[in-house]
């Protein structure tokens, strides 16, 4: 860890301007990624800005009928919100499926949402990683893949996004609220906050320079019976080989986003219409044109059988 | 040698362009330049030193520390309260556990310095040997434990876990969102699972938990 | 005290303390962060500096230069110690991989680096300004690609677990090719890592040219003279001090960086130094179990009984390395007239292979008891009775040594009732239980008990309390309470009146903590030590030593009574000695055994394979602490878990090092893996093994719960995975289709 200094930001505005001032400064909230990173040198800021005072912790109903979540709000009350757990199941679940009650106490919203991969190449500093140093190459490839992602990888980088909480939200269509540092807000769906690793892994979302987020928007619930089944290796406390989040209404229409599969949180609506006529055919279509590799080819049918059994308890 | 290659590495050559990347809770051009282009006064890899003052068992500590001292290592290193353990430094295992205002948290990934005014409780908070905590002294009779290190971490995580279920936090494996958790060895178990036990104490460890919370019941 | 005929009636027998499910004495401190482990012996020594260790980035080739400039001129850095600046170190003769010295690099993260610092975390910084000119050369990684050229090698694990290269017992071949019966499969183990909780870790300090380490060591008179070779200095110039180890398993047998690279970097910065490996540099930095290739082939008659058993491993490791005994148990645990091992070993360059709890037989009885579970089936006989038939009571390669004790039937026929075997379905595939397919399995648990010298001292003060000074380790295994235990019974006073001193290289040498010996040969040696201190304190009384008893804190002889305070006098006594074995195991053959009985739930959708029952039933001879012995069981069962289930050091063939460094990566066992677990031990008493009449239980209780799982998962699924971890990957595509 290289040595930064630190300051308490009040407000967003002085957080904002706190930001303006440092080049080199990180926000953080709960750090539980941030810090981890920073021991690895991986993240090297110099100065850090700390924004777990500025009350942005607080859930409410928005005018539309939806709920509008502080970025500081912790997984654990995200969770536990008395609204979440009875409008949006999908994310409660979501939520409770990632991590460990210790991580979940300290998590927040928009830091769940700006994690960054898990691959292992990513967090070993002697290993090629375009997402580490752009151009030095991407040591998964051709490596241990069996985490990595199937569909809308690139040359340059085969990571996933490890967030459950995003999977839920992507399914959910929320949107992510910002600030941006001249005091404009701006909405960007969860659809266009995380990005593809194209040719520039190490850009991960779609936040610009200094912008930073305010909240989590969820429209109005959805109803219907709402999944996720997280699929690993051990029973709890491992990221997701495959997740599956899903919202099943009564005539068998629905929604369904992907964790583990991908750079961001895979969902496909126009395969959603396939939901009617079953797993097979909807994940022939929201994994249409996936390239897994040879470690990680099970992915495909791991994604579509999960699937089945989610609709088939959607069925009762 | 066949095929040799030259190959020159530091960590931080390596690294350097990470600093173009968006991380956690950070808009991505707050750091698109590298560390050593900010002019903070860290530009020479001096620490920089903070004071901070935290209720730890409740007793107040005052610190000068560098601000890259995580509350971890303020504890074992600075107060010398080695009873919460570093396993694995980065949130892994579960042996730092300590509970900030009541919350179980890992101290290994956080900094000491965003503790200002904080309540903390360590295992050395929760009883002595003469004085066992009722977890502890369950931990004893039901030999929730082999080598010991885990064991800190563990008792203060379920002291917490307990109070998380009393709370109506929901679990992994609760059935029904909108019910009260039950107090389940299943449900036990998935809230205990962040605190990882090598030698293996885990049966011995539910029913260490499961007899305290019948008491408490 | 040598020990060279089977044990009578002696006082260990009376059982007021001995064998009683006793809460660990060191239960309190443990429970309350007040056991001091190695890194935070504050009280220690004054002064202490930090140091952090530099693991290569490389796996093969050798290091041209290293720029130290930048780390030197960091804020708080006190010294820089490198691999250059120094010839390859002398090793000690545990270890294959050279902990430091000279420019060659062996294998990835082999620490080339420490950097001593005024706090940890410019220590840290320091290391990471260090720069490295490698050349990389290309290195030897992929076990299968080798294994063709592997070469026949004898084994010793140095745990109990050996063979030579090539046995042959009668015809196999011959036997094999006429079987009516035959199975021939390969079964696969892969890289584990110990993964205690407690990365290894030492301080170092220098008085002069003597060194004193605070470190987390199983073994110590190993780790004092193997780090006296390797610094090069007198061994009676070092002291260990181990008091508490947070976890070894293996891990900690041998000398490692740690201690190395403090007492270097306490040399450098004139300061006392205290370091840990960080936990992404464990796993590639320290030793681990060495994968396997296992082929098994078993014939047998119609009758179900085994003609022909031959089992054959490769394993890799460094050049000068050790196999992986993985064919041991095979020698002695069923009959069979036929029969062939073979040991063969490939040179890897990755990190060293090395002891991991039960070595051999973990890995081994994975592979065998699976064969067995398919031999079975071939003949359509049930699992527990295919082993029971082919159960044998004499050492199958020498029909004139018998066991000393072998009770693997009994615990197979306890267990198959208790566990409610007899709802099994033969039929894989037939239980489901909603998402679940659920089925059961059995193996055999087989694990050899070794015998090793082991001293003790015993001090007696005016008070009456007695303290037992010993180099034995406890890493969790019960050493303390058994101990005390152990004094308690034999100078005849309350458990509260003993006090236990471990660890420390100054006490008398012990058999330390490996290979399931510690328990049975740590505590003949404190009984050894206690009857040379009776004696004397019988001779000072006056007493016929054979006649004097030592009972509720007195001395008894006759009509005279003299409690034992007052017999030590206000200056105290003290007797010191050791157990030392003849040849009963060589006329007997000592094992232990386990029946191992588990059932899983498959998810029929996705292949996630969950525990939901254990059971072992264990005989392995006397007992010493029920309570403590069950928790070894149950938490070599969990380690079994994660052996089947879940673990494996990823290999990475390109650049040659275990990818998933890192306790997120390598995934063991968490709570929710774990169902309720049941142990049984059987009532034994041994009198070949030691005056305590116990043997080892730790490892048993590993050796056997893979193979148990496997089956059981054929027993739901009908899909046999014979390449472990039992990972959903491997079974998915054979999953029945789903509605």
């Amino acid at each position: 860890m290289r040595p930064f200094t630190y300051e308490r930001a009040r407000t967003p505005a002085e957080a904002a301007a706190a930001a303006a001032r440092n080049p080199g400064a990180k926000f953080i909230a709960g750090g539980t990624n941030l810090l981890d990173l920073m021991k690895l040198q991986i993240e090297v800021p110099s100065h850090l800005i700390d924004v777990n005072g500025l009350g942005l912790d607080r859930i409410e109903a928005t005018p539309e009928g939806g709920l509008r979540i502080g970025a500081l709000v912790r997984n654990t009350d995200l969770a536990t919100d008395e609204r979440v757990r009875r409008d949006y199941g999908v994310l409660s679940r979501a939520l409770l499926a990632g991590a460990t009650g210790q991580l979940r106490n300290k998590a927040t919203t928009a830091g769940n949402l700006l994690q960054r991969t898990r691959c292992p190449y990513f967090y070993d500093t002697n290993m090629a990683c375009n997402k580490r140093q752009p151009g030095s190459g991407c040591s998964a490839i051709g490596g241990i893949t069996r985490h990595h992602a199937v569909i809308g990888a690139s040359e340059a980088c085969i990571a996933t996004h490890p967030s459950d909480m995003a999977v839920a939200m992507r399914a959910l269509d929320a949107v992510v609220e910002t600030v941006r540092p001249d005091g404009t807000a701006r909405q960007i769906p969860m659809a266009e906050f995380h990005r593809l690793p194209g040719e520039t892994p190490h850009i991960e979302t779609a936040l610009e320079r200094g912008e930073f987020i305010a909240a989590v928007t969820l429209p109005p619930p959805l109803g219907g019976q709402q999944f996720y089944r997280k699929v690993r290796d051990r029973a709890s406390y491992a990221f997701a080989l495959v997740s599956v989040a899903a919202v099943v209404q009564r005539d068998g229409t629905g929604r369904v986003a992907l964790g583990g599969v991908a750079h961001k949180p895979w969902r496909v609506e126009a395969a959603e219409g396939e939901l009617t006529r079953g797993a097979k055919p909807a994940m022939a279509a929201i994994l249409g044109g996936a390239r897994p590799t040879h470690e990680n080819a099970f992915k495909l049918t791991l994604a579509e059988r999960a699937l089945a059994s989610v609709l088939a308890d959607a069925k009762g | 040698m066949e095929s040799s290659s030259h190959l020159s590495l530091t960590r931080r050559a390596l690294v350097a362009a990470a600093a173009a990347t968006a991380g956690a809770t950070t808009p991505e051009g707050a750091d698109a330049q590298p560390a050593s282009a900010g002019n903070s006064s860290t530009d020479a890899g001096t620490p920089a030193m903070t004071s901070v003052s935290l209720r730890v068992n409740g007793e107040l500590r005052s610190l000068e520390l560098d601000t890259r001292t995580t509350l971890l290592d303020a504890l074992r290193e600075h107060l010398q309260l080695t009873g919460s353990k570093k396993g694995c430094d980065h949130g892994q295992c579960g042996a730092c556990t300590v509970m900030v205002d009541g919350r179980r948290v890992y101290s290994c990934l956080t900094l000491a310095v965003m503790h200002e005014g904080d309540e903390v409780t360590t295992i050395e908070g929760l009883g002595q040997p003469e004085t066992l905590h009722p977890m502890q002294a369950a931990f004893v009779k039901h030999d929730g434990y082999q080598c010991g290190y885990c064991t800190p971490g563990q008792i203060c995580a379920s002291v917490a876990m307990l109070e998380e279920i009393k709370a109506g936090v929901p679990s992994h494996v609760t059935a029904d969102l909108m019910a009260s958790p039950q107090l389940t060895a299943e449900e036990i178990r998935e809230r205990m699972s962040g605190n990882i036990c090598r030698c293996g104490a885990y049966s011995n460890i539910v029913e260490a938990i499961t007899e305290v919370a019948g008491r408490q019941a | 005290m040598k020990f060279d005929t089977p044990a009578t009636n002696n006082p260990i027998d009376q059982l007021k303390v001995v064998g009683r499910p006793l809460d660990r004495i060191d239960g309190p401190l443990k429970t309350t962060g007040q056991a001091p482990y190695a890194y935070e012996r504050h009280d220690a020594v004054r002064n202490q500096a930090y140091g952090f260790i530099l693991g290569s980035a490389i796996a093969k080739g050798r290091i041209d230069a290293m720029d130290t400039a930048a780390a030197r001129k960091a804020p708080g850095v006190l010294a820089i110690v490198t691999t250059l600046d120094m010839p390859r170190l002398e090793k000690g003769p545990m270890n294959t991989a050279s902990l430091f010295g000279g420019p060659e690099i062996q294998h990835y993260h082999q620490a080339i680096a420490v950097v001593v610092a005024e706090s940890f975390e410019q220590a840290r910084d320091a290391a990471a300004a260090i720069r490295v000119e490698y050349v990389r050369q290309p290195g030897r990684f992929d076990l299968a690609a080798e294994a063709p050229k592997a070469k026949l090698v004898p084994g010793d694990s140095g745990e109990g677990s050996g063979a030579p290269p090539e046995e042959r017992v009668g015809d196999f071949e011959g036997a094999f090719a006429t079987a009516a019966v035959k199975l021939d499969a390969t079964y696969t183990t892969p890289d584990e890592s110990h993964a205690m909780m407690e990365p290894h870790a030492t301080i170092a300090a220098w008085e002069g040219d003597k060194l004193t380490i605070w470190t987390s060591n199983q073994m110590i008179a190993w780790g004092k003279r193997d780090l006296a070779k390797t610094l090069g200095i007198p061994a009676e110039n070092v002291r260990l001090d181990s008091p508490y180890v947070g976890g070894g398993f293996g891990g900690k047998l041998f000398l490692r960086a740690d201690a190395v690279l403090a007492a270097l970097g306490a040399k450098a910065a004139r300061r006392p130094v205290k370091l840990t490996l960080t936990r992404p540099l464990v796993a590639n930095n320290t030793t681990h179990r060495p994968a396997t290739i296992q082929r098994i082939r078993l014939g047998a008659g119609r009758d179900g009984k085994l003609t022909a058993i031959a089992h054959e491993s490769i394993s890799g490791d460094l050049e000068g390395g050790q196999p992986e005994t993985a064919v041991s148990q095979t020698k002695l645990l069923y009959a069979g007239a036929n029969r062939l091992t073979s040991l063969r070993l490939a040179v890897l360059d990755l990190p060293e292979g090395n002891a991991m709890r039960a070595p051999g037989e973990a890995p081994g009885l994975m592979a065998l008891e699976v064969a067995m579970d398919e031999m079975a089936e071939s003949l359509g006989m049930d699992p527990v009775e295919f082993r029971i038939l082919n159960d044998t009571q004499v050492d199958p390669e020498d029909s004139e040594r018998r066991f000393s004790q072998r009770q693997l039937v009994e615990c197979l026929r306890l267990g198959a009732e208790r566990f409610g075997w007899s709802r099994r379905s033969a039929t894989p595939g037939q239980r489901r239980e909603g998402r679940w397919m659920v089925g059961m399995g059995v193996a055999a648990g087989f694990r050899n008990n070794l015998l090793m010298k082991s001293a003790a001292r015993v001090r007696l003060d005016g008070q009456g309390v007695v303290t037992v000074e010993t180099d034995m380790t406890d890493i969790g295994t019960g050493s303390y309470t058994i101990i005390a235990q152990t004094a308690a019974e034999m100078m005849g006073v309350e458990l509260g009146q003993v006090r236990v001193r471990l660890g420390d290289s100054s006490f008398p040498a012990s058999a330390g903590s490996g290979g399931q010996w510690g328990a049975n040969n740590s505590t003949a040696g404190v009984y050894a030590a206690c009857m040379t201190l009776r004696e004397a304190v019988a001779r000072k009384l006056g007493f016929n030593s054979a006649e004097a008893e030592f009972v509720d804190g007195q001395v008894r002889s006759g009509n005279r009574s003299v409690p034992l305070g007052e017999a030590a006098g206000a200056d105290g006594m003290a007797a010191e000695d050791q157990i030392e074995y003849g040849d009963l195991a060589k006329r007997y053959q000592q094992s232990t055994f386990a029946g191992h009985f588990v059932e899983v739930g498959v998810d029929a959708a996705t292949g996630e394979t969950r525990v939901r029952r254990m059971l072992a039933v264990c005989a392995a001879g006397r007992i010493l602490n029920p309570k403590s012995a069950r928790s070894q069981v149950i938490g070599a069962m969990t380690m079994g878990v994660g052996a089947a289930l879940m673990e494996e050091l990823a290999v990475d063939k390109r650049h040659g090092f275990f990818v998933n460094h890192d306790l997120a990566g390598y995934e063991v066992p968490v709570h929710a893996d774990i169902p309720h677990q049941e142990v049984i031990f059987l009532d034994e008493v041994d009198p070949i093994s030691s005056p305590m009449k116990a043997k080892g239980v730790g490892e048993l209780g590993l050796c056997g719960v893979g193979a148990a799982i496997a089956n059981a998962a054929y027993n739901a699924t009908g899909i046999r995975v014979r390449d472990y971890p039992i990972t959903l990957d491997k079974m998915i595509a054979r999953l029945p289709e789903l509605a």
